[in-house]
């Protein structure tokens, strides 16, 4: 799997916080050819009656991914770059453990085709030395990928998080999420 | 007769709106295609840059431009999905006439623009040259802006020829008139990145230009403040410092109320005032008893939110204001453009860094459109066709005597009042939907029932189209090469990626055979996009739009050329007014007095409450091609009321349940939407559907004195709940026309 051309000094960056709710991001998720139009990407209302927030989801990539730890066939895998793959589609028996435990909800089943799929960061565009289309595309910068200098330079008030707390689960990620200046975790509970 | 031939039902089984989805795997040819062309996104002002994938004469994709400045590879839906307009089961792909009882009839070519030309030479024959009118859009390129400008007044010889700007940017263009001679936004979008306040007015940036978003955003990382006018609480007022919820209606209080208090409180550029402005006495004058008092009364904002608005705008040292069709669809659109203006100059915070003002232009090429000739009132270089001067310059580019040059016309809601009154006879039109996009179109509709004959140019069937005598299959923006100038003023390059399937033509081919035929061959002799470009660049010379200095190959080297640009080794002019010297006659930016009035038509006891209309972010002006795009359809896939509970729980309506909207001019069914982020005497319903779901039934004509806009943003109501959910095959009829 090693890529020369991966940048290895390049993150994942979301402010949910900038999310405007346009689905850019699903549209052009869903038009890449190993996603045959179904998006990885999702975005819905917090709660519309009340506001016109959106929220956004994404892969985050765990350091130790909870998906991978329970499928019984091995068919997800994290890389050496840190990019937890989606379900090798020779192994996957469709069980759906990995839909159940993870815990921000990423990995779904599809029904068609029995299979699970989930983000893999955009790995023929990363591999080629590109940025995932969503973050490319992204018009708030909601989604954002490039080097951490840049990003906390470019918005002081805010510092990246990668740290989530689940209870007593503490949940490391790749993927970080943009949070107020001098943040170091998310507690989610 | 323009009736319907058939039902609109068996119209839109036969030529859709249908849903074009891409295929599982991707059209073939996508990941190996033979070209990859740069251009621009066909949607709003914005014009995207964007990567067209080319594979055997069809666009089988897209990629992000990353390189493009203004947006660097960001898009918005609508970008990711334009690509799907090409291949498309509904493109009209022959001429086509119409066939009482049958439907349309495909024909040759020869026949197609024999009957047009038959049809206006008899027309104008028995009443007149100015009987057979024309309507244009601006989503058409400079040079077939150009080009219809062209064709309007030598070939047609018709005064009567208007555009759908009409229904956008005027309001702007004439305040911007007023105050500085000029047409364009004072700066580019990179000055808003050190601005201390930024003032966005009745704009739903979010949704109607997402990606100016993230240069908002870059100014709030750097501490800008930012204020935000609008009825709703939109995607980006959700974001703002202060959020203002005007009633609609009520723009010009608010502003006359902040100059209020800039004066009040001495926060003004004296020495700016002094030295290269004129008016300003005036202009306060007008607003000296606009206190907190009064303006909450009128506009509904608390007098504290007021103020703040005030003193963040009067203490700032840099600031950038923008607004859109919010303030500018109204009777006193003009009047709010102006009102605006004015805070600008007693700050004097404009023509340096990141202080800067400008309407945020809606249509694809709503600025460059608006430049070049073809409105009503308008020659080349945004010159006055009743100017002697303007005119005298234009004949020689033309080469015909003054005269022959006709005098202004019938604006567009204008013109379609004038065949109700049978002035106007025949018609001719190309992209332009004013069944779904002019207010009031049950009247609209009746109008083109009444039109002797209609000829319309376009690449898919659209509501209005079904009206055609004459179909003449015309080109997507990806079939033509050209310019289009952004809301910013930048100048940029549109490639033809693809040429036109079928037996479709370019709208340029179509336009220059039908002068021919109409014996003014002589006067359209271009060979290429480029060529009607270098003519255009004369004819631009020496006006306020000034082209001169802009080539293809100057573009294409600076991916973009911001006019003015009057010699070829000219810059280009990204920042107007650095030198103060405005392009008024006397040399200075002028304030206007404002004294506020209330909206053509305000609520009672019959019609209580405040409809507004407006946008949303899957779907583009009259949905001619969105509503075709399987995905952007699915997104948003009817109009919604969107109702404040307080309002809802009045009249007993539950989420979703239909909603009968009352206005004078018809009523409508609506799925209500429960939302607390709009104003409570406030429904607003996005306007682009047609038929039995179209806002614009409901909407009224009155129309502001200068700019002729409708007041597509405020009218007054009555709701008639229904009680019940609406019947699930109801979408589905939801494209049928009345």
């Amino acid at each position: 799997m090693l890529n020369s051309q991966i940048k290895t000094d390049e993150e994942f960056f979301i402010d949910p916080q900038r999310c405007i709710g346009c689905r850019a991001c699903e549209m052009a998720c869903a038009e890449c050819e190993t996603n045959g139009q179904t998006s990885m990407i999702h975005v819905d209302y917090v709660d519309r009656y009340i506001s016109t927030q959106t929220s956004v989801q994404v892969c985050m990539h765990c350091e130790d991914p909870a998906c991978a730890r329970v499928c019984p066939a091995d068919a997800i895998t994290k890389d050496e770059f840190g990019i937890v793959h989606t379900a090798n589609t020779a192994r996957c028996i469709s069980c759906a453990n990995c839909v159940l435990a993870c815990p921000f909800g990423v990995p779904k089943k599809i029904e068609e085709t029995q299979i699970m799929m989930k983000c893999n960061m955009c790995y023929d565009r990363t591999s080629a030395g590109k940025r995932p289309m969503c973050a490319t595309v992204c018009p708030s910068g909601a989604l954002w990928y490039g080097k951490r200098e840049k990003i906390t330079q470019m918005r002081p008030n805010s510092t990246p998080v990668n740290q989530f707390i689940f209870g007593e689960q503490i949940v490391r990620t790749k993927v970080n999420i943009m949070m107020p200046a001098g943040s170091t975790e998310l507690r989610v509970d | 007769m323009a009736k319907l031939p058939v039902t609109s039902e068996q119209l839109i089984a036969d030529f859709g709106p249908h849903k074009n989805y891409p295929p599982r795997e991707g059209f073939p040819g996508r990941d190996e295609p033979d070209e990859v062309v740069k251009t621009h996104c066909c949607f709003c002002g914005m014009q995207c840059g964007i990567k067209l994938l080319v594979k055997n004469n069809r666009v089988v994709g897209f990629d992000p431009w990353e390189e493009f400045p203004f947006n660097e590879g960001r898009l918005c839906p609508k970008g990711v999905q334009r690509y799907l307009q090409n291949n498309h089961p509904d493109r009209l792909l022959q001429p086509l006439e119409r066939v009482e009882g049958a439907g349309f009839r495909p024909l040759d070519w020869d026949s197609a623009l024999d009957r047009t030309v038959a049809e206006i030479k008899r027309i104008q024959a028995a009443h007149g040259p100015h009987a057979f009118a024309m309507l244009s859009g601006v989503s058409l390129t400079n040079e077939k802006s150009y080009l219809v400008g062209k064709f309007a007044r030598l070939a047609l010889k018709t005064r009567n020829l208007d555009y759908n700007g009409r229904l956008c940017m005027v309001s702007a263009g004439a305040g911007n008139k007023k105050a500085f001679g000029l047409d364009r936004a004072s700066n580019t979008y990179a000055d808003l990145a050190h601005a201390e306040v930024i003032m966005i007015c009745g704009t739903n940036v979010s949704e109607t230009f997402p990606t100016l978003t993230h240069w908002i955003w870059q100014a709030r990382d750097n501490g800008a403040k930012l204020i935000v006018v609008d009825p709703r609480l939109t995607p980006i007022a959700r974001t703002a410092d202060l959020h203002l919820p005007i009633r609609p209606g009520r723009d010009s209080a608010l502003y006359g109320a902040i100059l209020h208090q800039l004066v009040k409180h001495d926060w003004l550029d004296h020495d700016f005032i002094a030295q290269h402005t004129s008016g300003f006495a005036a202009a306060t004058e007008a607003v000296k008893d606009y206190d907190l008092a009064w303006a909450e009364r009128e506009t509904g904002i608390e007098a504290a939110k007021i103020m703040r608005a005030a003193e963040l705008w009067g203490k700032a040292k840099t600031s950038f204001l923008l607004h859109a069709r919010g303030i500018e669809h109204h009777t006193k659109g003009v009047d709010n453009v102006v009102a605006c203006i004015n805070l600008v100059l007693a700050t004097g915070r404009i023509g340096k860094p990141y202080c800067g003002y400008g309407t945020i232009t809606g249509q694809g090429n709503g600025q460059g459109g608006r430049e070049h000739g073809h409105k009503c009132d308008q020659l080349p270089g945004n010159r006055d066709i009743e100017n002697p001067e303007h005119r005298a310059h234009i004949a020689r580019v033309w080469n015909v005597p003054e005269p022959e040059i006709p005098h202004k016309g019938l604006t567009a809601y204008e013109i379609i009042e004038a065949i109700h009154r049978g002035e106007i006879r025949g018609m001719l039109s190309l992209c332009f939907n004013p069944l779904v996009s002019l207010p009031n179109n049950n009247y609209v509709r009746e109008a083109f029932e009444k039109l002797e004959h209609y000829s319309t140019i376009d690449f898919f069937l659209n509501e209005t189209a079904r009206h055609a005598d004459i179909i003449l299959p015309g080109s997507l923006h990806e079939e033509e090469d050209g310019t289009v100038t952004t809301a910013e003023g930048r100048v940029v390059r549109i490639r033809r990626a693809v040429t036109p399937p079928g037996g479709a033509r370019t709208d340029t081919e179509i336009l220059l055979e039908l002068a021919r035929r109409l014996g003014a061959g002589d006067k359209f002799a271009f060979q290429s996009s480029e060529e009607i470009f270098t003519e255009l660049r004369h004819a631009s010379q020496g006006g306020t739009a000034d082209y001169f200095g802009i080539t293809y190959e100057k573009i294409e080297k600076n991916m973009g050329v911001f006019w003015p640009c009057p010699t070829l080794d000219h810059p280009g002019t990204p920042r107007l007014w650095e030198d103060r010297k405005f392009a008024t006659p006397d040399g200075k930016a002028h304030f206007n007095p404002v004294s506020y009035r209330s909206p053509g038509e305000v609520t009672d006891a019959e019609y209580p409450v405040i409809l507004t209309t407006g946008r949303v972010v899957s779907q583009y002006l009259s949905g001619t091609q969105t509503r075709r795009i399987g995905k952007l359809v699915d997104q948003y896939p009817e109009p919604l009321l969107e109702i404040h509970p307080t309002l809802a729980a009045r009249f007993g309506i539950a989420n979703r349940d239909l909603v009968r909207v009352v206005t004078r001019r018809g009523a409508a069914e609506f799925p209500a939407q429960i939302v607390e982020t709009i104003r409570p005497d406030t429904v607003f319903i996005p306007y682009h559907w047609p038929g039995r779901k179209s806002a614009n039934q409901l909407t009224s004509g009155h129309l502001d004195p200068v700019s002729k806009i409708p007041e597509f943003k405020v009218c007054a109501a009555r709701l008639e709940p229904l009680g019940r959910p609406e019947p699930a095959d109801d979408a589905r009829n939801a494209f049928a026309s009345p």
